[in-house]
């Protein structure tokens, strides 16, 4: 056994405090009916299923239908992954999303220079549609709702998965799924851009107009708060920044001509749940509150479905410990209620081994046990919103709506989000956040256990995944014999006319995109096109 | 008066998790250092040019990817190429323990798993710089 040395346990009987939330918002003694006096229960709290939805999108939330167990997932070649789909919906998972290694998501082909160690280490090496068709093998795509995470090259992705819907007999009405396909959050926080921010904004309204035609059940977008999260930001700085992506990209769509509850519906969002379970709470319950607010006041929405905010939760990552990674099980268990008593509509747990490597099998496993648990055991999903009229909670959701607002006026007068992105304030507010929160883990004024206290010597290592170098192998000779193989004339005219419909910055490019696609064009030659045409994106000097 | 010590921080490869580098880079910088950041997605070559014109005295490589088996050795051995040999290299990142110890074996002065924190790493810099 291993023999446990506690450091710093002075913590448990000397005076405790400052009592913050792991953002670093005061919490008092105690929370009464006094600080319900400016919250009008029927005006901001409500009811289920009715503006302004504080409690929940649908009235009757998991009882009608539990959440989506969707477990973000991909290494190695389509092959590996596909196996490990099979495995996992063999194992309960009820949809599907698919992680693409780094060269995938920075538009390069895994023969690449710059792909070198990186082939299949942080997803799954997809090059060209020969390696979808691989990755969705005997998973039929009318029948099961899949999320991709695509940022920058999500038009690409996305014509690559109707492709093998079409090469599977399903018709595209009848896919449903989300594509990521959200690059502000990749400016201020994931940093995985190629294009600068204009014409990567000029791709996404493409991808809405498409998707509002011809893919009507898919959502186009899923605006993410999650990497802000995982950058080091706090609970509301997430919250602020995804809301306000979200109007960002509701005003280039509408100035493009879209009508607003032409593509509204089809957004979604993606949040983080960290280890401060109320204030986690608070944050979902106020981004609903918000949307809806935003959605009918500022564009004028009229369908109820537009100004619903659907959203997707995946546990922090960045909250886990290499030391003494079981303890992880118990900080996702955590943060997976946060998220169920949130009211999420889908859900990711992280496995225990991740601050080490990709998952398991094993590893795998239990995260989505841990949910099934969480779903089945602990009696939360039976009714509606159960915290909703907490004195706490409804204090932490009225102030996490107040603190969004003010956000939202600096983010105004700034002239919205691309232009904040360009003069780097998003970037610096979360740098600043970062810092604040580790030197406040280094005086140990936040106690992560088994890291500032509690910390154990001889822990025993835990088997974790390896990737070897045989995958890049295998998948480069993969893609050799496809550009052998493949008719390369109609590669050339696809890609040139990809090009000039670039250049001339007026037509949808996805069906272009679509014939480079279907005619087996890898994924590095259309974003060469693309990058021929609007340039690369270089951070601002730090 | 001595010169502070120089450090170059790098991020080598595709990846572009870059938190534990600026803060990192930041830490230094308020422990006396001059810092030199990289900025993301460089080449082994770029990392290591950068070390020669800017005459480092550390350089740090932060790589979350998984990348770093490829990456680190050939930083290590291109810096050796160029006369490098007394500038201490060290990585930070998602570094699994097996890894940790073949990296030291091929040259890497120190690695920083997850949860190691800015005071130690400032420490170790401090005692392992080269000394112009």
């Amino acid at each position: 056994m291993p023999k446990d040395v506690i450091h710093s346990n002075e913590k448990a009987s000397a005076p405790r405090g400052p009592f913050t939330t792991v953002s670093g918002v005061p919490v008092r003694r105690v929370y009464a009916e006094d600080d319900l006096n400016d919250i009008d229960p029927a005006r901001d709290i409500g009811e289920a299923g009715k503006p302004p939805y504080t409690r929940g999108i649908y009235p009757d939330m998991y009882r009608g239908r539990l959440w989506t167990m969707r477990q973000f997932s991909g290494f190695g070649t389509a092959e590996d992954t596909n196996r490990r789909y099979h495995y996992l919906l063999e194992h309960g998972q009820t949809g599907l999303s698919v992680a693409f290694h780094l060269p995938t998501l920075m538009g390069y082909d895994s023969d690449h220079a710059m792909s070198a160690g990186e082939v299949g280490k942080c997803g799954v090496a997809i090059d060209s549609l020969e390696d979808m068709e691989t990755l969705f093998d005997r998973i039929p795509l009318g029948d099961i709702s899949v999320s991709m995470t695509t940022n920058a090259p999500a038009a690409i992705l996305w014509s690559m998965y109707l492709a093998v819907a079409e090469k599977q007999g399903v018709p595209w009405t009848k896919l449903r799924g989300t594509i990521q396909n959200d690059i502000l959050k990749e400016y201020m926080a994931e940093n995985t851009y190629i294009f600068p921010p204009r014409p990567s904004m000029k791709l996404i309204v493409d991808t809405f107009e498409f998707g509002t035609r011809h893919v009507p059940q898919w959502n186009t977008i899923s605006i993410s708060g999650y990497h802000i999260r995982e950058a080091g930001s706090t609970a509301l700085q997430e919250l602020a920044f995804t809301l306000y992506d979200g109007i960002e990209y509701v005003t280039w769509a509408t100035r493009a001509g879209l009508a607003v509850d032409d593509f509204a519906p089809r957004l979604s969002f993606f949040f983080n749940a960290h280890n401060d379970l109320f204030e986690e709470i608070a944050k979902y319950r106020a981004a609903r509150k918000i949307w809806y607010r935003v959605m009918t006041e500022r564009f004028g929405a009229k369908s109820p479905r537009s100004a619903t905010l659907r959203f997707h939760t995946q546990t922090a990552g960045c909250s886990l410990t290499a030391q003494q990674p079981y303890n992880n099980v118990v900080r996702t268990t955590i943060q997976g209620l946060a998220a169920v008593l949130g009211g999420t509509q889908s859900l990711h747990t992280n496995s225990l081994d991740e601050t080490l490597a990709l998952p398991t099998e094993h590893a795998a496993r239990i995260a989505l046990r841990t949910q099934q648990i969480i779903a089945h055991e602990s009696g939360v999903p039976n009714t509606v919103d159960p915290l909703g009229g907490s004195y706490f909670l409804e204090r932490l959701t009225a102030d996490m709506e107040k603190g969004c607002w003010e956000y939202f006026s600096r983010l105004d007068a700034m002239g919205g989000m691309v232009a904040a992105i360009e003069q780097g304030f998003p970037q610096r507010e979360i740098q600043e956040a970062a810092y604040t929160y580790q030197k406040a883990v280094e005086r140990k004024e936040k106690i992560i256990v088994g890291v500032n206290a509690f910390v154990s010597e001889d822990d025993p290592p835990i088997e974790i995944l390896r990737i070897d170098e045989a995958v890049a192998e295998r998948q480069t000779a993969r893609l050799a014999a496809l550009r052998a193989r493949r008719d390369n004339a109609r590669v050339r005219s696809t890609l040139d006319t990809l090009r000039t419909a670039a250049a001339r910055n007026t037509d949808n490019l996805m069906p272009v995109i679509l014939d480079c696609v279907r005619a087996y064009s890898t994924l590095g030659e259309i974003c060469d096109e693309l990058r021929a045409v609007y340039g690369v994106y270089r951070e601002p000097a730090f | 008066m001595e010169r502070p010590i120089r450090v170059l921080v790098a991020k080598p490869g595709l990846d572009g998790h870059d938190r534990g580098a600026k803060i990192i880079a930041r830490a230094f910088r308020d422990a006396g250092f001059e810092v030199i950041y990289t900025g993301l997605r460089q080449t082994a070559e770029q990392v290591v040019n950068a070390a020669l014109q800017e005459d480092v005295d550390v350089v740090g490589l932060s790589v979350l990817s998984g990348a770093h088996m490829t990456l680190c050795p050939r930083i290590v051995e291109l810096m050796k190429k160029e006369g490098l040999d007394d500038v201490p290299v060290i990585v930070g990142g998602i570094i699994p323990e097996a890894d940790a110890a073949a990296l030291k074996a091929l040259g890497i002065r120190e690695i920083f798993q997850p949860g190691a924190s800015t005071e130690d790493i400032v420490q170790f810099v401090r005692a392992n710089a080269r000394r112009a």
